[in-house]
């Protein structure tokens, strides 16, 4: 059953738009995937003349609602999750993100875009395992 | 000119992600619950950014450099192996129980959200705990390719 009154096509299309022009003049002017968890990931491995460029990059997506709140509001956000959940979480997407290569942006986004077999396949199995993992949380636990 | 644009399209991929509603970690496991009230909307944000990067994917493919100078760094591994599908499968539990991907972690946190903090330091955390097994494992295997 499609819940009619949180779809949100044409703000998401925009939105999506935009991440994905972020992605293309990240690699055509850097060369660099926008790969939100190897960027971050490449921080706590630092190597000489790589960290500026990942540390700017990261800068920019912190600064993000600072600049969107100068334009308008920012849209309301809620976390159900508690903080023992929340550290559950980050662990599992920190370790996961890593040891898989990549997460939404660098498998679901940008190797999707580059038809990458190794994204495809990746992004088969986090989405597989949130969609169960929503299921066991809401259907099943609840 | 490589930091200042690494910046500015960092800022442009922060505001895609709030446009979107992907930092709203409702809207996301509404997304992902497929047997609730479904909220099919996040599908138009990956339509929407893959439509765009198929675009520039192609053109990168025949540059030998970037347009700022230096390589191109695409990754070119291959491999379909345990470490790609049970480390996408722990991040997709991890991203079905919070609702945040690392992006919207990083955007909320700069919103000053608490929870978001806390959600980020603790994939810091799991991060870290890769670099500690990578390090003890790296002179027996190939360095993988980062995204």
């Amino acid at each position: 059953m499609i819940d009619w009154a949180q779809f949100t096509p044409w703000r998401s299309l925009l939105g999506g738009t935009l991440i994905g022009a972020a992605a293309a003049s990240l690699l055509l002017l850097n060369g660099r995937i926008a790969g939100i968890s190897g960027i971050v990931g490449g921080l706590l491995r630092p190597a000489h003349g790589d960290v500026a460029w990942r540390a700017a990059f990261v800068a920019g997506l912190v600064f993000a609602p600072a600049a969107y709140g100068l334009i308008t509001r920012l849209p309301a956000t809620t976390i159900e999750a508690g903080y023992p959940i929340l550290l559950l979480a980050g662990l599992l997407v920190g370790a996961g993100t890593r040891f898989g290569s990549g997460c939404t942006s660098g498998h679901g986004v940008c190797g999707i875009a580059r038809l990458s077999p190794r994204s495809l396949v990746a992004t088969a199995a986090f989405m597989a395992a949130g969609f169960v993992t929503v299921y066991v949380v809401r259907h099943l636990l609840a | 000119m490589h930091v200042l644009s690494a910046f500015l399209t960092g800022l442009l991929f922060g505001l895609g992600l709030i446009v979107s509603g992907m930092t709203d970690p409702s809207k996301v496991i509404g997304f992902l619950d497929l047997a609730g009230a479904w909220d099919p909307s996040l599908a138009f944000v990956m339509g929407g950014a893959v439509a765009v990067g198929l675009i520039a994917s192609r053109y990168a493919r025949r540059r030998t450099a970037a347009f700022l100078g230096g390589a191109m760094h695409i990754p070119a591994g291959r491999d379909i192996d345990r470490r790609l599908v049970f480390g996408s499968l722990a991040f997709g539990i991890g991203w079905g129980l919070a609702g945040f991907c690392p992006g919207p972690a990083l955007v909320s946190f700069g919103a000053g959200n608490d929870k978001a903090a806390v959600f980020f330091i603790a994939m810091l955390a799991g991060m870290a705990m890769y670099e500690f097994a990578e390090s003890r494992l790296r002179s027996a295997r190939p360095p993988q390719d980062d995204r």
